[in-house]
């Protein structure tokens, strides 16, 4: 135990006099929070629309009023046509284009129901969701007063929504949870993984082996101070979330924190695994890239849904660790459900884990060769 | 473990694919002495070492250090060795004084403990405990991975080329320090690529090839060399060499800093050399029997192999 100590304040006091590993521990994961969530918290102020109105009746023209006056929308040009739409968003200058079909205010009087369309630029994905609900929510407050004013008939306005450019688009882009997967099991393994093989490159590993230091020791020595400076970095994150981005956790803060910790561990042992298979830091760090960022990234459903994807690639998904995290997470900050709900992502973590644990005391060679 | 024997290798085999590595070695050390191993770089040295320290398995043969065989209770053996790789086992951004208390907590004593035994080699180095062990000098890295490797008072200290890339002072100062561990019962197996230490150790092996030449004293092994042996000065020694060598009554040539070392296949012919060298246009030529080193011997040792 005393052995274990020794090794432990070493490693602390590595990382510790290294400027860059407390970089990489602390500095990237809250610049990739910052960077995310700035690019996903755009405000949309005076965005420019363009209207096709091809009614051009009361009600129609009272709609593109209150569009135009809520402050956010700026109405670029009027369309006559809709070979006109693909032009104007192909020009770039507006974002969205809002439809009102033939007979609009006609056919919502005496039908209660009548066409209306918001197409929007899809090529930024999450600008374009924003204007599409701001829009929407602008012609549900006139529908609800319009039904306030004429009793008797219940309209429902209910705008079709379409992208250009990029139809796949997912509904709800929440970066915190997909960010915190992907920086947490990268910086883990990464750190574990070249520190392992720097003391390969560096020679001290030929004196640890010689000495009654076992398999374990080693591993040990290694995981815990990265586990404690990553709890460190989970509470960065989420501190730093909920400071400016107003992140809500609507489930456990506990469970969360207590997932978080099982899938650093489990990235941290992962790490532990690529050393005992890298000769060379090179080697440990080109595999920790190549294995975690790519799959990470298009797999785990963080910026990609993997349901779209062929059947291989739904496949492969189950592989990723960041897959079950990611659900896991996402169901308790943003749903907010309990155990009973993330209770097989879990387990898929634990057992994971195990064997990445297993595998490396297994490759773990008491010997050199 | 009243065996006098600390290292016994019987018929020792180590290969690295097609490469052999070592070749039937047979080696006893013995107890409380300086044992050197000394051979030229990819001799098989610290392969050897590496079998010792049970950082690798033989392939053939026995090989038992302290009466524990290296293969199958390499676990108890590590408690006793000290080592210290031919790239000094130490942490760059540790402090000195870290860096030996880390050993010292791994192997489970304290530097306290063990104070006295590393006192006259740790005394050097002590002033600048709360130095970087990355910004000392070879000399003061040595004697800290010295220290490191002798914290756990081992029973046998194994040291790969310890005076590598060390200044010429420190380098005496080291075998000094060596010779002072044997106070203290300690066995030590060095190795070098220096011919000079050969002759500060109590007994050496030659090794070259994967395989041991001879073992014995060094005065042994100096007196062990058949030939007559001359020492040719010129003023430029390439010429030399190049005209000894075409000579078929020079049988062997070898450079030795300024002069070169020769043997003759015919009794006497050193008389005569001087009128060979003046025909091929070299002058100044002196000629004197010596007595030979170790080297020499080596040397000798080194032909008779294929």
């Amino acid at each position: 135990m005393r052995r274990l100590l020794g090794f432990i304040t070493k490693e602390f006091i590595h990382i510790f006099r290294d400027l860059r590993t407390l970089i990489v521990l602390f500095g990237i994961p809250v610049t990739q929070i910052l960077l995310f969530g700035y690019v996903i918290t755009m405000e949309i102020n005076d965005s420019s629309i363009a209207i096709l109105d091809l009614s051009k009746d009361e009600v129609s023209l009272n709609l593109s009023d209150r569009l135009c006056s809520s402050g956010f929308f700026r109405q670029k040009e009027n369309l006559n046509g809709y070979d006109d739409i693909e032009r104007v968003l192909r020009s770039g200058k507006v974002k969205a284009v809002v439809v009102f079909g033939e007979g609009f205010g006609c056919d919502l009087i005496t039908r209660g129901k009548a066409s209306m369309s918001i197409i929007a630029d899809g090529t930024e994905p999450n600008y374009a969701t924003l204007v599409c609900n701001y829009i929407t929510a602008i012609v549900n407050d006139f529908s609800r007063e319009q039904n306030e004013v004429e009793t008797g008939t219940v309209f429902l306005l209910q705008p079709e929504v379409r992208m250009f450019f990029n139809p796949e688009l997912k509904d709800q882009f929440m970066f915190v949870p997909g960010v915190m997967a992907y920086v947490l099991i990268i910086i883990c393994a990464l750190m574990t993984s070249i520190t392992i093989t720097r003391e390969k490159e560096f020679g001290t590993m030929e004196a640890l082996l010689v000495s009654p230091l076992r398999a374990g020791h080693i591993i040990v020595g290694k995981v815990v101070p990265y586990m404690v400076l990553s709890f460190v970095t989970l509470v960065v994150i989420l501190w730093v979330s909920w400071l400016v981005f107003e992140l809500p956790i609507r489930g456990s803060l506990g469970l969360l924190i207590g997932i978080s910790m099982l899938y650093i561990l489990l990235g941290l042992s992962l790490g532990i695994f690529i050393s005992t298979i890298s000769k060379n830091m090179q080697q440990a760090i080109f595999i920790s890239l190549m294995s975690l960022l790519l799959p990470t990234i298009i797999l785990s459903g963080f910026i990609f849904p993997v349901e779209n994807m062929p059947k291989a690639y739904d496949v492969a998904s189950y592989l990723v660790p960041s897959k079950y995290y990611l659900i896991a997470i996402k169901n308790i900050m943003i749903k907010g459900l309990g155990i009973g709900y993330v209770w097989k992502e879990t387990l898929a973590m634990c057992f994971m884990s195990a064997i990445f644990i297993l595998l490396s005391i297994k490759n773990f060679k008491e010997r050199l060769q | 473990m009243a065996d006098k024997v600390v290292i016994r290798a019987e018929d020792v085999g180590k290969h690295f694919g097609k490469l052999h590595a070592l070749r039937g070695i047979n080696l006893e050390v013995n107890r409380g002495e300086i044992f050197g191993l000394i051979g030229p770089d990819g001799a098989g040295k610290t392969t050897l070492f590496r079998l010792i320290t049970t950082l690798l398995t033989p392939d053939s043969g026995s090989l038992t250090v302290l009466g524990l065989d290296v293969v199958t209770q390499y676990r108890e053996l590590r408690r006793q060795i000290g080592y210290m790789p031919g790239r000094f086992s130490l942490y760059h951004d540790l402090t000195v004084e870290e860096n030996l208390n880390f050993y010292a907590t791994v192997f489970g004593t304290t530097v306290k403990e063990n104070y006295t035994l590393i006192a006259d080699i740790y005394s050097h180095i002590e002033p600048f405990r709360r130095r970087p062990a990355g910004k000392l000098s070879g000399g003061m890295k040595q004697k800290l991975a010295l220290s490191c490797a002798l914290i756990h008072r081992p029973a046998l200290l194994v040291l790969d080329e310890p005076t590598t890339g060390v200044d010429a002072v420190s380098r005496v100062e080291f075998w000094e320090l060596l010779r002072g561990l044997r106070e203290h019962g300690i066995t030590t197996v060095v190795s070098t690529p220096y011919m000079d230490e050969a002759m500060r150790c109590d007994r050496v092996a030659l090794i070259q090839s994967g395989q041991l030449l001879s073992i014995d004293t060094p005065t042994a092994i100096m007196e062990g060399f058949t030939g007559k042996l001359y020492s040719v000065r010129a003023e430029e020694n390439y010429s030399l060499i190049m005209a000894l060598r075409a000579n078929p009554h020079v049988h062997t040539a070898h450079p030795f800093g300024s002069s070169v070392h020769v043997t003759f296949n015919t009794e006497g012919y050193h008389a005569t050399l001087p009128q060979y060298l003046h025909e091929k246009g070299i002058e100044n030529v002196t000629i004197e029997p010596i007595s030979p080193g170790i080297e020499d011997r080596f040397l000798e040792l080194m032909e008779r192999e294929p």
